[in-house]
């Protein structure tokens, strides 16, 4: 890990000054970062240290019904909240599909947002990537790609976004607010991220010294509580990142689909909502052939960036089984195993 | 730049005068507190073998900066049994077979009393193992492991039965 300056400001304007400079990180929890310098893939030279910021460890229900949560609310704490977790299921069903019980103890809701893609590549100092050193090329394009992105991607980059968290809240619409240079700001979660392109080092629109304070969801995404569900395809059943997996919600009345919110994870360098598959979605019935077709439009864009074609088929079904999960209702107590395509519920085919 | 922090170490006030701020937590129960209960595994968060509770919470030490915990409550395994009476969880493990060559022992042991403190689990074995998904044992005495934690939550449930009635 390569030196660096240690500060912990007292409030978020000494924190914006702080880490404007050239080469500044913000140090929330560390889960990742100090992962990452371990690595040697990040090396800032000043680390601010936020954990102490006043007001950003809370979260508050807002007038609209809605919840603003502080950047620095832990995983666990925000998962196993019962206000939050009857209101949001597939936001804490997410939560607690991602990492260990010690991660999600100590790793921050503004943290899980910034966290960076777990491309081999990108981890490993002796392979080009593009992300890490910009014009150097990219080894996981003609690599070891199985698990890489089929959407969005570019011949500059093909890794993942891997947040599950991320996933159902660009589906409710989640809001988030910066502290910056400038002032506050906000932005919806989903325009805080940018796909790669040509400059897949630039992984967000957040400028030097900005600041994630909260996260808003909005009052309007309660409405889906009854029928809101995270399902994640990982290759062992815990503490593993999403090969693929979806965010579903949707509101039925008398068999017919009034309104579907739908987004993917793993499948682009960001989460990847799929408003085109929501519009099929809208008034048909909740049976799997309607599934079906969402599923096909929300993953016709879709090419393979490597030996991974099986993952189109494999989000297709995923988003039918999430719908199907879905229209059979949030279930009272999220699952022994969290978003896991082995918690099954009664009737619903495996194969979907 | 002042890195002096002040922790509390299994009931122990410790000022402790860091030289570099890159120093984790783990490596500071270690190598500053001779503390060496506490096992470097993977180093990257990835085994469990270095859970200790910070403030109650398990989290892997190995993944913390020291400098940024100053003033926190950790508890260590050297720090649960009470003199020569071992914790409930430490005669479970014992009780039930559950390690082998015994590394990652202290991890899964103090992983194991953060699951029960956070009483999401209940008595389901399917919880336990997910709730314990973060610590990995190579010998595979994961069976045995899990057979320790239902026991030991039943047997410090009773225990505080007791204690309030």
């Amino acid at each position: 890990m390569n030196d660096f300056e240690y500060i912990r400001p007292a409030t978020v304007s000494d924190a914006i000054a702080a880490a404007a400079a050239p080469d500044a990180a913000y140090l929330a929890s560390g889960t990742n970062l100090l992962d990452l310098m371990k690595g040697g893939i990040s090396r800032p030279k000043r680390l601010v240290d936020v954990t102490r910021l006043p007001g950003l460890d809370r979260a508050e229900r807002l007038a609209d019904g809605g919840i603003r949560i502080g950047a620095m609310v832990r995983n666990a704490d925000l998962a196993h909240d019962p206000d939050f977790a009857k209101s949001y299921p597939a936001v804490a069903e997410a939560l607690l599909s991602g990492a260990s019980a010690q991660l999600r103890n100590a790793a921050t809701v503004g943290g899980n947002l910034l966290q960076r893609t777990r491309c081999g590549y990108f981890y490993d100092t002796a392979s080009a990537c593009n992300k890490r050193e910009p014009g150097a090329g990219c080894d996981a394009r003609h690599g070891e790609n199985r698990l890489h992105a089929v959407l969005g991607w570019s011949e500059a980059c093909i890794a993942t976004h891997p947040s599950d968290f991320c996933v159902p809240l660009v589906m409710l619409d989640a809001i988030v607010e910066i502290e910056g240079r400038s002032g506050r700001r906000e932005l919806a979660l989903e325009a805080l991220y940018r796909l790669p392109g040509d400059t897949p080092e630039r992984e967000t629109v957040l400028e030097p010294g900005d600041l994630i304070v909260a996260l808003r969801l909005p009052g309007e995404a309660r409405a889906f509580a009854a029928h809101a569900r995270y399902l994640k395809v990982r290759e062992r059943t815990s503490y593993a990142f999403a090969v693929v997996s979806a965010a579903a919600a949707l509101k039925v009345e008398a068999g017919k689909i009034r309104e579907a919110r739908l987004a993917l994870g793993g499948v682009a360098a960001k989460p990847w909502r799929a408003r085109a598959a929501e519009q099929i979605l809208a008034g048909a019935r909740a049976d799997a052939v309607t599934f079906r077709r969402a599923a096909e439009v929300a993953l016709s864009e879709a090419t393979p960036s490597g030996d991974n074609l099986f993952k189109i088929e494999l989000a297709k079904r995923i988003i039918v089984r999430a719908l199907t999960l879905a229209a059979a209702g949030t279930p009272a107590r999220i699952a022994a195993l969290p978003a896991s395509p082995f918690a099954s519920v009664s009737g619903v085919l495996h194969d979907a | 730049m002042n890195l002096s922090i002040s922790l509390t170490v299994n009931g122990l006030r410790r000022d402790i005068e860091l030289s570099d701020p890159r120093v984790t937590l783990l490596d500071l129960l270690r190598e500053r507190l001779d503390l060496t209960g506490t096992k470097k595994g993977c180093d990257r968060g990835q085994c469990g073998a270095c859970t200790v509770l910070v403030d109650g919470r398990r989290i892997n030490s190995c993944l913390a900066l020291a400098v940024s915990l100053d003033g926190a409550d950790i508890l260590t395994i050297e720090g649960v049994a009470h003199g020569d009476q071992l914790h409930p969880v430490q005669a479970a493990f014992i009780a039930h077979d559950g390690l082998q060559c015994g590394f990652c022992t202290p991890g899964q042991i103090m992983s194991a009393i953060g699951l029960i403190d956070e009483a999401q689990a209940g008595d389901d074995p399917e919880r336990i193992r997910e709730g314990m998904s973060g610590n990995l044992c190579r010998c595979g005495a994961y069976a045995g492991i899990t057979e320790a934690v239902l026991d030991a939550q039943q047997a410090l449930a009773t225990a505080n039965q007791r204690r309030s009635a």
